[in-house]
């Protein structure tokens, strides 16, 4: 199973990789710009984003792979899975971005207002969660730390921004894999519509899931339950 | 040394509780506080003045741009210049300037400013300035990841069609332009006089020392907060080997002149505390988007905010807070206010300070009213701009100044 972490990526180990990994193999390559990659500011284009994200499920060595993806990863886990089918035997998306409605707008996640507890807020349900996932680790350089944040911030707005329409509704039809959708039901970000919008256009069987306690990313407010969901789904979508 | 004359462009009729009611300035401000009545009237009044500095004997008189914006009502300041090429015919006219990459192709750019430029007969200064985050990250959406670059590439088209005499294509990393021959060209050869204004950005610093541009620190928070900035340039320059000609400089500042420097104090109070309190209300999370700044500059600013938080910590606890009031504006030195004298030798001690030969000055600020901007212009013109013009001027040459035709057409007289 390769999970493509949302905003933010992943800066250390996570509860919900443990709880993944107790019944699959998990690996979590870094999407460049994120926390643990390589140089970003070469992908210029969308297109190229999405070669990006192929050519690190290739780097895995694994034929074909179970996909997990959250938030500003959701567009181009999708993409992968449209272009390159064998690859990808089933999707899970957490609420992903890549659509945008004018008449029920997500948050605009770069146009925050500085301060401590803001981002936590609005990603997390409980944005303790959001903190620990941050806190920085002892003998580590606070500048450096803070700008695995920017960096992160900066790469997502390079193949999202200004409003994280992609264009993927009009491409969804050739997902075909058997897809999970899963929302928090406190998400701050991504309104409910859009779980609808995306499960209405896919081209394969499609669970939706509402996930309680959790916000935009479920996987730091409910990485147990999450995991859970994903097995449950697994489990009725065996190959 | 030279003294331009800056405009801004405020409207202002911004409410009394503005601050309290509305959450920005910038951006999303509220439209319903517009009336297209009082824009008009705005509009004549400020090229009046605009043409009243150029008369009454300033070096050169200055628009810019600011989109979504209720402190600049010019979000197109080429039809600004535009419409001072046919009313002045001495001042220099600088367009402090056109944000390179909003302009698609930037080649609109080279072509307006060379209109610009013949039209006023060679007294075009071009302004290329990156742009705030407000102005082009959220008015107009561009890419914070990619501002720079395309900013970068937009200057490299500009100068190529402006001083490549044959047709040529440009085949760029964000613009590829099959045919580039604008029509007309400059007036200026081989181009405009470039500077460009920034923030406190090494890399500008850099740039501006490579390209032999002027860099312009238009700062709305006066000559003390200006210092570490202006000190930080020449720092920059001395390790580049470039000399101090003070006229790789230019500098903002606001003033307000009078007889004596209490009714100076008198005066300039509502004008400034309206501009301080109403105009710079700006949402804080149109700041800083990620990727707008480089990562170089995070790392510079993070060092320099220990220096940064000392010296704010003391101004808060002197004023009180933030600063709003007019004693905390004088005291801080945004605007600087007095007699003649006094301000001349104020600004005298500021330009040799700050090692500035080009002095932008803002002498309409927020609500002020035509009649005070007269006054501070003309008291300005007669009894300060005598007592400072000398300035570097024995010792330096200005060579990033306009070099207009000797004889420049002059509009008729309507029949």
């Amino acid at each position: 199973m390769v999970f493509f972490a949302g905003i933010g990526g992943l800066p250390r180990w996570t509860p919900f990789l443990d709880a993944l990994a107790s019944t699959h193999r998990v690996i979590a390559p870094s999407l460049p710009g994120f926390p643990g990659s390589a140089d970003f500011r070469h992908l210029d284009e969308y297109y190229e984003w999405i070669v990006a994200a192929l050519e690190l499920l290739e780097a895995t060595g694994e034929d074909s792979v179970d996909l997990v993806a959250s938030s500003v990863a959701g567009p181009l886990a999708a993409e992968v899975a449209g272009i390159a089918r064998s690859r990808i035997r089933r999707l899970v998306l957490i609420a992903p971005f890549g659509i945008y409605d004018a008449a029920d707008p997500t948050a605009d996640i770069w146009a925050q207002r500085p301060g401590p507890d803001v981002l936590p807020t609005l990603l997390c349900s409980n944005a303790d969660q959001w903190k620990r996932q941050w806190e920085m680790p002892a003998g580590e350089d606070p500048v450096e730390w803070g700008l695995h944040l920017t960096r992160s911030m900066e790469a997502a707005a390079r193949f999202l921004f200004p409003m994280g329409n992609t264009g993927i509704e009009k491409r969804l039809y050739r997902v075909r894999q058997p897809t999970l959708l899963v929302r928090g039901a406190d998400d701050r970000v991504m309104p409910a519509s859009y779980q609808s919008r995306f499960a209405a256009r896919l081209g394969g069987p499609v669970v939706t899931q509402t996930i309680a306690n959790a916000g935009h990313l479920v996987e730091l407010d409910q990485a147990t339950e999450l995991a859970r969901q994903i097995n449950a789904f697994f489990v009725d979508q065996q190959y | 040394m030279k003294n331009l004359w800056f405009h801004l462009m405020p409207y202002k009729d911004l409410p009394d509780d503005f601050r309290e009611t509305h959450p920005s300035v910038w951006v999303d401000i509220d439209s319903n506080l517009l009336d297209g009545k009082r824009v008009h009237e705005h509009y004549h009044e400020y090229l009046d003045e605009l043409e009243y500095a150029g008369e009454v004997g300033f070096d050169g008189v200055c628009c810019n741009e600011h989109h979504q914006n209720g402190y600049g009502l010019m979000p197109s300041p080429n039809l600004i210049a535009a419409a001072l090429t046919r009313r002045t015919n001495a001042p220099m006219i600088c367009v402090m300037g056109n944000s390179l990459a909003l302009y698609n192709p930037p080649t609109r750019v080279a072509e307006e400013f060379a209109m610009l430029d013949c039209m006023s007969g060679g007294r075009l200064i071009a302004g290329f300035p990156v742009g705030t985050p407000m102005d082009t990250v959220f008015a107009y959406s561009q890419n914070p990841s990619k501002l720079r670059d395309r900013y970068l590439e937009a200057h490299d088209i500009v100068m190529k069609a402006w001083t490549t005499r044959e047709t040529f294509s440009f085949n760029g990393r964000y613009n590829q332009l099959r045919y580039v021959n604008v029509w007309p060209r400059p007036v200026q050869k081989p181009h405009p006089p470039i500077w460009i204004p920034g923030g406190g950005s090494v890399e500008t610093w850099q740039w501006c020392a490579e390209m032999d541009y002027v860099y312009c620190y238009l700062s709305y928070f006066g000559y003390k907060a200006g210092e570490a900035t202006m000190k930080g340039f020449w720092e920059e320059m001395r390790r580049l080997g470039k000399d101090r000609n003070p006229y790789r400089a230019g500098f903002l500042q606001f003033v307000g002149v009078a007889e004596t420097r209490e009714e100076a104090y008198r005066l300039y109070k509502e004008p400034a505390e309206y501009f301080y309190g109403r105009c710079l209300h700006v949402d804080p999370k149109f700041a800083s988007p990620a990727g707008y700044q480089s990562e170089a500059t995070i790392r510079a600013r993070v060092q320099s905010q220990v220096a940064q938080a000392a010296a704010q910590a003391r101004l808060a606890a002197s004023a009180g807070g933030s600063v709003r009031t007019w004693d905390e504006i004088v005291d801080a030195g945004y605007v600087i206010i007095g007699s003649p004298d006094e301000v001349a030798e104020k600004l005298r001690e500021v330009c040799v300070n700050l090692n500035v030969g080009h002095l932008m000055l803002l002498l309409q600020y927020g609500n002020m009213n035509h009649d005070l901007v007269r006054y501070n212009t003309k008291l300005y013109a007669d009894r300060v701009l005598p007592q400072i013009r000398d300035l570097f001027d024995a010792e330096w040459e200005d060579r990033w100044w306009p070099k207009p035709l000797e004889h420049r057409a002059v509009p008729r007289a309507v029949a």
